[in-house]
């Protein structure tokens, strides 16, 4: 089979990996019928395919083309080899016998296989292991409608500190802030600024610069907010962080401190009478007030990151939320 | 002869002594792998500095210790979690304690590493040929710095929470891809309810278990490539063996030794 040779005996062709492959192809296929045959069928004739293809091309090597890796041919063209003279090294291995050489000794046969099996399951059992652990967090999470109770709650001009959870299920854990003010009618339409309290350095909660009237605190009970608190207050001064000192004006602009950009808005609609929370959103600056203000809107981003200017290279693509 | 009627008592004592030594170790050879790992020569002027690392070490055995204890007490679920904490500390016999060690022990942990770190550094213990065991020792710090990381949210209070929400976006401002480690270590979006069992996980489980494997390899390299003298070792510098010098003028920085001058 090894033309190349010039030797008078014919070769096997050495033995090939690739059946273990070809053979775990079988098992899936017939695994597969039993337990998936949509989806886990169609694997097994995919690693059936791709070993028997590997396989072929193995065993038809010695006829298509020379191979200049050959392995090299040990044997020695004479009967017996020269003794190997005392003084060089340790004991030699006795000369082995003309027919006695492998070409591929079975235990490196043995040690390919047992590493490749054993590649192949670790490989197989990396993919659940980083699944749970690395993708899952990427996943798009399912956003219920925060629902914050009907507009007569949010009297026109008037700020207003809303706490809620974006999970009631799953408890306090999920309680977001977000300060709320009617901007009144816009074009017709209620016009509402919603500004979410993760400051915009490294995500502490800013708070208001200004009285807080805990003493008309309201409690409304909603289906997808769990108990939505609702208190006045009047942020003169705006916003302030008490981690690292940020400031922000009541628009959400940062005035001082370390913030790479303004607070985060909310998205919002009004549903039946009641204004419901959507997504969350970054921003770069607000010009103007209230209803007028022209919010330079970007993709959410991470506290920290920039979204505009040069130093926004630095932030090319954000997660998915 | 008295003499020799005891030793010949005590050749007896010896060998019932002895034989579950020489049980063990014939069976084993786990008697002649621990005095070879004991037991190994060291220079002869090695240094009370060299023992840093064996003092990390035991604040780490006494970290995993703790931490196994706390760990039957503690739930790290986001409703239950600050009352566990609160119930380790008020309740549990002892439980006090247990928790000051661990939390104290944090710091002990790293200001060693870093004490040990530094001999290294100063010694030049880091040179041909242990260049690699420097690099386990700097992933070994580390880790156990993110233990520090992780532990910290686990009280579950406010200086804990605020404090990984910090630490979580300073990760984030990495350029490139640092909004995903950040949302990778949050297990999301925001901190949620998987959170808390996500760096319970890995302050428990992930990072020891590569500690222990990196503290292995730690040590294996230790074993094989022995102890190095300190820079004014004569010894090392080609002196048949150094007389121990005078009481008070051995020390770190004594003059005179590492320039050949003579004492």
């Amino acid at each position: 089979m090894e033309p190349l040779n010039g030797d008078d005996r014919p070769h096997l062709p050495p033995p090939s990996l690739w059946p273990v492959g070809f053979a775990v192809g079988v098992a899936c296929v017939l695994v597969g019928l039993i337990v998936d045959p949509l989806v886990v069928v169609p694997i097994g004739v995919a690693i059936l395919l791709v070993f028997g293809f590997l396989w072929a091309r193995d065993a038809t090597k010695g006829y298509r083309a020379p191979v200049p890796d050959l392995e090299p041919e040990t044997r020695r063209p004479g009967r017996e080899a020269p003794p190997i003279p005392a003084h060089v090294g340790e004991a030699a291995m006795p000369e082995p016998e003309p027919g006695e050489i492998e070409r591929f000794p079975r235990s490196k046969f043995l040690e390919f296989s047992t590493l490749g099996l054993g590649g192949v399951i670790g490989g197989i059992v990396t993919i659940p292991i980083l699944g749970p652990m690395v993708a899952n967090p990427f996943r798009h999470e399912k956003h219920g409608k925060l629902d914050l109770g009907p507009l007569s709650d949010f009297p026109s001009g008037q700020w207003m500190i809303a706490t809620f959870m974006t999970d009631p299920a799953e408890g306090e854990v999920t309680r977001r802030t977000a300060y709320i003010r009617n901007n009144g009618e816009s074009n017709g339409e209620p016009s509402f600024t919603i500004i979410s309290n993760r400051c915009a350095h490294l995500g502490c909660p800013v708070q208001p610069n200004g009285p807080v009237f805990d003493n008309k605190k309201k409690v409304e009970r909603t289906k997808g907010a769990g108990d939505v608190t609702l208190i006045p207050m009047l942020p003169a001064g705006g916003f302030g962080c008490p981690c690292h000192g940020g400031q922000y004006n009541p628009e959400g602009n940062r005035t001082a401190g370390p913030p790479v950009r303004a607070l985060d808005r909310y998205d919002y609609s009004i549903v039946g009478g009641h204004l419901v929370l959507g997504k969350t959103y970054s921003v770069s600056k607000v010009d103007g007030t209230g209803a007028q203000a022209k919010i330079h809107r970007y993709g959410l981003a991470n506290p920290g990151n920039h979204v505009d200017g040069p130093e926004a290279w630095l932030y090319p693509l954000q997660p998915p939320h | 002869m008295p003499r020799s009627r005891k030793s010949a008592r005590r050749q007896r004592m010896e060998a019932a002594i002895n034989y579950p030594i020489e049980w063990l170790e014939e069976r084993s050879g786990l008697i002649g792998g621990v005095r070879y790992f004991l037991f190994r020569k060291v220079p002869s002027d090695t240094n009370w500095m060299q023992t840093l690392g064996s003092a990390t070490l035991t604040a780490f055995i006494v970290q995993a210790v703790t931490g196994a204890i706390l760990a039957m007490y503690y739930k790290p679920d986001p409703n239950s979690a600050y009352q566990s904490i609160q119930h380790i500390t008020n309740d549990v016999w002892l439980g006090w304690l247990v928790r000051g060690m661990h939390r104290w022990g944090a710091s002990v942990f790293i200001i060693l590493m870093f004490f040990h770190m530094a001999r290294v550094f100063l010694f030049g213990a880091y040179k041909y040929p242990r260049e690699l065991n420097w690099i386990v020792g700097v992933l070994l710090l580390a880790l156990g710095m993110l233990e520090g990381f992780t532990g910290y949210l686990l009280p579950w209070d406010q200086t804990a929470y605020w404090a990984t929400v910090v630490g979580i976006n300073i990760n984030g401002t990495a350029p490139f891809l640092g909004p995903f480690l950040a949302q990778f270590l949050r297990g999301g979006a925001e901190i949620g309810p998987d959170t808390l069992a996500r760096f319970y996980s890995i302050h428990m489980l992930l990072i020891p278990g590569a500690l222990i494997g990196l503290i292995g390899l730690h040590l294996y390299l230790v074993v094989r490539l022995g102890v190095t003298s300190p820079p004014w070792s004569k010894e090392a510098a080609g002196a048949e063996r150094v007389e121990k010098p005078k009481r008070g003028r051995r020390g770190l920085l004594m003059p005179g030794a590492r320039g050949g001058i003579p004492r």
